[in-house]
């Protein structure tokens, strides 16, 4: 990974942050973006939240990878979060690799790479310190804010942590904790890379280098997991890459494996193996629950936000059940929530892809909360 | 002309709620019921619904909806969270409707119920005359694919809260345009009038 990060747009968050593992952070870089146009009344404003893998970059072009943005299928003129008509923020997350403060950083107290020295951040710390972007943008409340994976996992915490920060909530194929396998599917990364001997605890960025064969499996564990069985098999079955027949070698024969292959290698390009380390952590420690006496029904105790939740009935990631799991709890706590299951074989990267169902949910729940939150504002 | 006679079934249903209570319809279709509450009484709604389609109907309108099928669904629901619950036209579709029918009482602090009236003079004769099923314009459906399960009529509703010691506030009787409101001493007559039956129970 060697990117130039310099002409990406950052906010120097000055003011203290005390972290959850008790550390605390000032003087931060939060990288950002925007698209569209933040009108007079400043009631068109949709954070998005992105996921583990994801930056700011949400659509048009990546001006650090050069290719498109994450979610340009959802997102841009005339899409389903149309930038001729909201105002579209992303900033990139702490323990990230985009520009925000990360393990790759310079940390003041030595002067060199933090590498594990970073504190471990979770995703409470993500979303507090986006919050920040809100008041720098002057932007007291969203009419939306939105994310899929780990994106809605951040979503739900700025809901339980701001009450009042968003109009409306679109937290997608998510989960309030991660389970058992969400974990181990994480942990399996994260031997990935520290088995590469590379990655020397974490001291490779002291040396400009990137354990590249670790951090590639790593990425092919995610890659599997947001396919369905049903996806990849359509996908690829047992066809062979551009060959006739097996080559009796540990080639890519099927084009499954060299599919995977590419997708690692590819990552390494854009990403910091530590930062995998430490977002997946962060994940990992995700409990909604455990965080409010009395469970998640606590957590959405006063809610004013409406929420619709999404679910792909193919994501076994975070499924229908986990997704259900959240609604059930809105729901005991009175809040106002819909919720709508997308039938696909796409798996969990469906909320990535050009499902026409999913697209055409979002923009109708967008929209209709535009018209209200006017007229709520008009009153 | 479909609309119109379901126009007038909400209409009696939205009659008989009173303004600003919190009202959860299940099996909500597209949100025409929901949309009229909302509208006309100030209601507080929430939707169950099993199609996507009409998921994203009620969403379209800003229509707080959850995808999910009242069969199994309805327990996610705390006990005494609304104030009525409306099931229009569909207790006789589920397995057990007696088992909804008691998850909405537990839900509602009041329930509204419509049943399409098997006892209603056209289906009689039908069945007395030509010796087949019923169809009708409120029955459209064929034996072998109607979802209705466990029809009943207006009487049979009746007597089964009576057994089942269930409240019965109010039941009105929906004959086109006209509506009567029905009680033990005309239940027979009404009974063979009446295309479909609003209860309102507790």
């Amino acid at each position: 990974m060697n990117i130039k990060l310099e002409n990406i747009k950052k906010l120097d968050v000055t003011k203290p942050l005390k972290l959850d593992c008790g550390k605390t952070i000032k003087n931060f870089p939060l990288a950002y973006e925007t698209y569209g146009k933040l009108n007079d009344n400043k009631d068109n404003a949709i954070l998005v939240f992105h996921a583990l893998t994801g930056d700011q970059f949400v659509t048009g072009n990546n001006p650090i990878t050069n290719k498109e943005g994450w979610w340009i299928t959802a997102v841009g003129p005339g899409k389903a979060i149309d930038t001729n008509k909201y105002f579209i923020i992303c900033a990139n997350v702490i323990g990230g690799c985009m520009g925000s403060l990360g393990p790759r950083n310079i940390n003041p107290d030595t002067k060199k790479p933090y590498g594990l020295d970073f504190p471990v951040i979770t995703i409470k710390d993500m979303v507090r310190a986006q919050e920040t972007l809100l008041e720098h943008l002057g932007i007291k409340k969203l009419l939306c804010a939105t994310g899929g994976s780990m994106g809605g996992m951040q979503l739900l915490q700025f809901c339980a942590t701001f009450p009042d920060k968003t109009f409306s909530a679109i937290p997608i194929a998510c989960s309030s904790s991660h389970s058992a396998q969400n974990i181990a599917l994480n942990e399996l990364a994260r031997q990935a890379i520290m088995a590469d001997p590379v990655w020397d605890n974490g001291k490779y960025v002291l040396k400009d280098l990137q354990p590249k064969n670790g951090l590639a499996v790593a990425r092919m564990v995610g890659h599997i997991s947001y396919l369905s069985e049903k996806g990849m098999q359509e996908k690829f079955g047992r066809k062979l890459q551009e060959k006739a027949d097996y080559e009796f070698s540990f080639n890519a024969d099927f084009q499954v494996e060299s599919y995977l292959r590419h997708q690692g290698y590819a990552f390494v390009e854009r990403f910091d193996a530590n930062s995998v380390l430490y977002i997946t952590r962060a994940m990992d420690y995700f409990d909604l629950s455990k965080q409010f006496k009395g469970g998640l029904v606590e957590a959405f105790k006063n809610q004013k936000t409406k929420f619709l939740i999404i679910s792909f009935s193919s994501d076994w990631l975070y499924t229908t059940k986990d997704n259900k799991d959240i609604v059930i709890a809105l729901n005991a706590s009175g809040a106002d929530v819909s919720y709508s299951e997308i039938i696909t074989d796409k798996g969990h990267d469906s909320f990535l892809l050009n499902e026409p169902q999913f697209l055409k949910t979002l923009k109708g729940f967008i929209d209709s909360m535009y018209e209200k939150f006017k007229n709520e504002k008009g009153i | 002309m479909k609309n119109l006679k379901m126009k007038k079934e909400f209409k009696v249903i939205a009659d008989l709620l009173p303004n600003n209570t919190r009202v959860l319809d299940v099996g909500c279709g597209d949100g025409s019921l929901m949309n009229l509450l909302k509208k006309e009484k100030n209601v507080e709604v929430r939707g169950l619904e099993l199609s996507q389609e009409n998921v994203q109907e009620c969403i379209h309108k800003g229509l707080p909806v959850i995808q999910g099928n009242a069969e199994t669904e309805l327990h996610q629901f705390p006990d005494k969270s609304f104030d009525y619950v409306v099931l229009s036209q569909t207790l006789q579709a589920f397995y057990e409707p007696e088992k909804v029918l008691r998850n909405l009482l537990r839900i509602g602090k009041s329930v509204v119920i419509s049943i399409p009236n098997f006892g209603f003079w056209k289906v009689r004769t039908k069945l007395l005359f030509f010796g087949k099923m019923p169809v009708t314009k409120t029955l459209p459906n064929t034996w072998y694919n109607t979802p209705n399960l466990h029809m009943c009529t207006i009487k049979d509703l009746f007597n089964f809260c009576d057994e089942k010691k269930i409240n019965i506030k109010k039941v009105v009787g929906v004959n086109e345009d006209k509506t009567s409101i029905i009680n033990k001493s005309n239940l027979e007559i009404k009974n063979l009038f009446s295309k479909v039956g609003i209860f309102l129970i507790s």
